[in-house]
């Protein structure tokens, strides 16, 4: 069956012209196209700047930072920002700009860490309930709704609770609180595209469940899915400084920008640069992924992408 | 057409389906044959059961609300009962299937190349090389031009009637014994259309393909079909030779469906003939013959009472009856 080209279907003229568009350009994958649409979506473009520029802070936290973190000097101690100390000195005479730069490491950490747990059993749980349905839909939702009805705080603390506190622990307990709503928008986009002809149609040749929805069903669920990756990300470095600040996130002396902010606390009409800078961090980079997770809905929606794509030839 | 055991044999081939408003029988009683290298043209309004009588032959209706019952042999093997792992080694070489709409039945987010790669590897050992090679033939096959650069383009990239040569392409891949055809050509215009019924009847004297072809177009029946099988209210209301069915119609529905056809050369000032009345709904069939309602003759005190058997009607050509469920057939010719 293979090679012998048909003649007849293939010489007609108005099918060659009217197919394949002749330009030469190579197809462009998927999320390069993204990328680009992205780029040209002026906020989003600098709310991931400005994130990238994060990461990397936290990346080479050590060798960006000016001071160790944990370095006391009790004759410097509460000092406003000044050159020496652009933001400023807490009780103990820490620099606060690099337990800021310290602190971000820990954080992101945290938020990373938690984000990634709860999307993986969370997409996990809601792509099964989704495409099978029925008996397994009931089962694995039902269990979601239990853990959706505990408040989110008192989940997360039940759990450190349990396990102690701690970094790790702490994403695993921010993560756990995730994973029903990954759960629900997973099995919300499933549903709808498991009803798509092109999944039954390669059904039809004879895939596997295993390929249906790994290659069909779970690339067109996505795009819901990615955008609450990146509003679950500012919610969880949110809920880590919540818990910090409750004192069973991340333990002193090791900086965390939630933990510093509980810290400063106590001098805030004394000191107001204590809370403030790691208050304008968190606040920044929980703006940056809200931004970004609007930027990536508009750019993943397949309607606004032709819409957005258009205009842009 | 073939004195030999049919390729494709169904027999009394049920669906019910579970709907809000009680059970639905979409499929009643369906039984025919599709010999090798036929072509078999099933006809019938929207919600006649056309299309879920196919899907139910795969086990592509899902099962929590579809029950299927009868029996569907592909060379011999029941295709309702066979266990799900078998089931799947015969999607594709066994029946491949064309859906009707090619804008959506192509996965939006791969390449043409990986889809029929896909069908490809799907059965049997086949390295990713070959079966590119394979896909790259298959797309020649159909008359894609430039089968090569093809392969790596999205379906978006490509028009509808591209898109539908792919889905054939797909359909094909396999090399399976029987093609079903679900409305396959509905949504293109009659050029591409046209290409593509030569398409496949090329490829069909090729391959001795069977194909079912489910449309309601009668003029693409006329064209591809040598056997007709006429669908009204999930029932066979008449079937027989193309020239039969078509020349010398029995059944008042597929009369109504022929006068339905408008007409090119007439000069009338442009009202079109119909069938009065809508199909029944599939939880509510009417007692009797399906169609009695609508039905412009009803010449038969059974009409609203008992449904006509499937039962032989005149002069039969080529070796295929013709026969029709009605009680009205006799001596009311046109």
């Amino acid at each position: 069956m293979t090679g012998a080209p048909l003649p007849e279907p293939a010489a007609s003229p108005t099918a060659t012209d009217a197919g394949v568009p002749s330009t030469a350009r190579p197809p462009r994958p998927r999320w390069r196209q993204t990328l680009g649409l992205l780029a040209r979506n002026p906020t989003a473009a600098v709310a991931a700047t400005v994130l990238l520029l994060i990461v990397l802070m936290a990346v080479f936290d050590e060798s960006l930072a000016p001071s160790g973190p944990n370095e006391i000097a009790v004759e410097d101690r509460l000092q406003p920002p000044s050159p020496a100390h652009p933001f400023g000195t807490d009780d103990l005479g820490r620099d606060i700009l690099s337990r800021v730069v310290l602190g971000a490491a820990v954080s992101l950490r945290v938020g990373f860490l938690a984000v990634a747990f709860a999307l993986v059993v969370g997409a996990l749980i809601g792509l099964l309930a989704g495409y099978y349905g029925r008996w397994v839909d009931d089962v694995l939702m039902r269990f979601m709704d239990v853990l959706f009805a505990f408040p989110a705080v008192l989940l997360a603390i039940a759990v450190l609770a349990v396990r102690g506190p701690g970094a790790g622990n702490t994403a695993l307990a921010i993560g756990i609180v995730y994973i029903p709503v990954f759960a629900r928008v997973t099995r919300a986009s499933v549903l709808g595209v498991r009803e798509e002809v092109y999944v039954r149609a390669s059904r039809s040749v004879g895939a596997s469940d295993f390929r249906l929805l790994t290659r069909h069903v779970l690339p067109n669920a996505a795009p819901p899915i990615i955008v609450q990756t990146s509003i679950s990300l500012a919610f969880a470095v949110l809920a880590e400084a919540a818990l910090s600040f409750l004192g069973l996130g991340t333990q002193p002396p090791n900086p965390s920008w939630g933990l510093m902010l509980a810290e400063g606390r106590g001098f805030i009409d004394l000191a107001w640069w204590l809370a403030f800078f790691p208050g304008m961090a968190i606040f920044l980079t929980v703006l940056c992924f809200n931004l970004l997770g609007d930027g990536l809905r508009d750019v993943l929606d397949p309607r606004q992408r032709t819409l957005m794509a258009g205009s842009g030839r | 057409m073939s004195e030999l055991a049919p390729l494709l044999e169904v027999a009394d081939l049920r669906v019910r389906l579970r709907t809000p408003r009680g059970p639905a029988e979409v499929v009643n009683g369906l039984s025919y044959t599709v010999g090798r290298g036929e072509t078999v043209a099933v006809v019938g309004e929207s919600g006649s059961g056309k299309s879920v009588s196919v899907l139910a032959l795969l086990g592509l209706l899902p099962a929590r609300v579809a029950a299927v019952t009868g029996a569907a042999r592909l060379d011999g093997e029941d295709l309702l009962t066979m266990p799900p792992e078998r089931l799947r080694e015969v999607r594709g070489p066994g029946v491949g299937m064309v859906f009707q709409d090619p804008m959506t039945s192509l996965n939006p987010v791969l390449t043409i190349g990986r889809q029929l790669v896909e069908g490809i590897r799907a059965h049997g050992e086949v390295s990713k090389a070959e079966a590119r090679d394979r896909a790259a033939g298959l797309l020649a096959e159909v008359g894609l031009p430039d089968p090569r650069r093809a392969l790596d383009r999205y379906p978006h990239e490509l028009s509808g009637g591209m898109r539908q040569r792919v889905v054939i392409a797909i359909a094909l891949s396999n090399n399976p014994s029987l093609l079903i055809a679900d409305e396959a050509t509905t949504a293109l215009d009659v050029t591409v259309q046209a290409q593509i019924l030569d398409l496949v009847a090329g490829l069909q004297s090729e391959h001795g393909t069977g194909v079912i072809w489910i449309t309601h177009d009668l003029g693409v029946v006329a064209g591809i079909a040598d056997r007709v099988l006429v669908m009204y209210g999930g029932r066979c209301v008449e079937d027989g030779s193309v020239d039969d069915v078509l020349e010398r119609p029995a059944h008042p529905y597929t009369r109504g469906l022929l006068g339905a056809l408008p007409d090119l050369a007439s000069s009338d000032d442009g009202e079109l003939a119909t069938v009065p009345g809508t199909p029944p709904a599939p939880t509510d069939l009417p007692a009797g013959c399906v169609f009695w309602p609508r039905c412009p003759v009803r010449s038969d005190p059974r009409c609203e009472t008992e449904q006509p058997p499937l039962a032989v009607v005149g002069a039969s050509t080529g070796g295929l009856p013709h026969r029709a469920a009605t009680w009205c057939s006799e001596g009311s010719s046109r």
